[in-house]
């Protein structure tokens, strides 16, 4: 059973080696697309982040309840003509409270108006939520079949858009906002778009 | 036995279990079947690789409900799955479309299946072997005799 086959002689024909080098490419090519996968990770890239069909399209229409004892729902109708954040959250989703402190830094400064979606909540746990941990909503409506929720393409809570006076969404953020988020992307999208306003 | 048969029968079947919740099925069967049928086109936005037909995530069934609902209000399927792919994109296909950035996706395989013939092609020349050679009869007739005796 030894080597018997490696004593015939072979044909002594010049072997292209081409061939070869296929899977060796093919293996770098892969390789390449990994790293590039890794580092982008690295950077903080979202790279399970659908892609944002919606920007730069007019906000979908909405008309949520209020939360009881709240005197106004949402209506995109009434919330045209100023510069404004919309932010999905639910009193289930884990990244809501990290990002809820700065929601309230961010409404405490003023600069622009922070307008809550309750989504996929009951309206005694969405208010408990807010009673405990402090409101940074200008006004609040609950989606709590998910119509607004898909109708902005939401996938995860916490996501938040940035609409400009024209009711066109300008900046959509997956995910929750850091401190860092709001002060390198969006309060200066925000200014920009406020100062457009005012011209 | 025919308890066993009955068994695995259900087990069988019951891998063909799906996320619907007999309160979100529409009672006309006609427009519910269309309902499943669109809903085995849309993926779920929360789990990668699974249809809204089969993910229990929870915006899954609200895109289900929602399915329905547009298919009761008169809609035709391309249109719950236009209004889906505004609103998301079109990763919430499950299949994608033709088109210049899933092109490597489509002809791939056919690339790929090629390349491999080529190589094999080459291989046959290499060690003497031309892929188009007729090999005479009588040949091919000593060669299966050789066969028969070991």
């Amino acid at each position: 059973m030894t080597d018997t086959v490696a004593t015939q002689p072979r044909p002594q024909k010049k072997a292209s080696r081409w061939p070869y080098l296929i899977p060796l490419v093919a293996v770098l090519a892969l390789g390449g697309v990994f790293a590039k996968r890794l580092l982008d990770v690295e950077r903080g890239v979202e790279v399970n982040a659908l892609p944002t069909v919606l920007l730069d399209t007019p906000v979908p229409a909405f008309d949520l309840e209020p939360l009881p004892g709240h005197a106004q729902g949402l209506k995109n109708e009434d919330l045209k003509g100023q510069v404004y954040l919309i932010n999905f959250w639910g009193s289930w989703c884990v990244t809501c409270l990290y990002e809820h402190p700065v929601l309230l830094k961010v409404a405490a400064a003023g600069d622009i108006p922070i307008y809550g979606v309750a989504w996929r909540d009951t309206p005694e746990k969405s208010l408990a939520w807010l009673a405990e941990r402090g409101d940074p909503y200008a006004r609040s409506g609950q989606d709590p079949n998910s119509k607004a929720a898909i109708a902005f393409g939401v996938a995860q809570a916490p996501e938040s858009f940035l609409v400009d006076a024209q009711g066109i969404i300008r900046y959509k953020q997956a995910g929750p906002i850091s401190m860092q988020d709001w002060q390198t992307k969006i309060q200066p999208l925000a200014a920009m778009l406020k100062a457009q306003q005012k011209q | 036995m025919k308890r066993l048969v009955l068994l695995a029968a259900a087990l069988c079947l019951s891998g063909a279990a799906y996320a619907v919740e007999p309160a979100e099925m529409l009672k006309d069967p006609a427009l519910e079947a269309r309902a499943r049928d669109v809903s085995k086109e849309l993926r779920c936005v929360v789990c990668q690789n699974e249809t809204i037909d089969e993910s229990h995530a929870e915006i899954a069934h609200d895109m289900r409900v929602l399915v329905r609902e547009r298919i009761t209000a008169g809609d035709s399927n391309q249109q719950i799955i236009d209004y889906m792919v505004s609103r998301y994109g079109d990763y919430v296909r499950l299949s994608p479309r033709f088109m210049t950035s899933t092109l490597i996706l489509w002809i791939g395989p056919f690339v790929i299946l090629l390349i491999g013939g080529f190589v094999v092609a080459a291989r046959l020349r290499q060690a003497g072997l031309d892929p188009d050679l007729q090999i005479p009869d009588e040949q091919l007739a000593a060669h299966s005799e050789m066969g028969d005796k070991t």
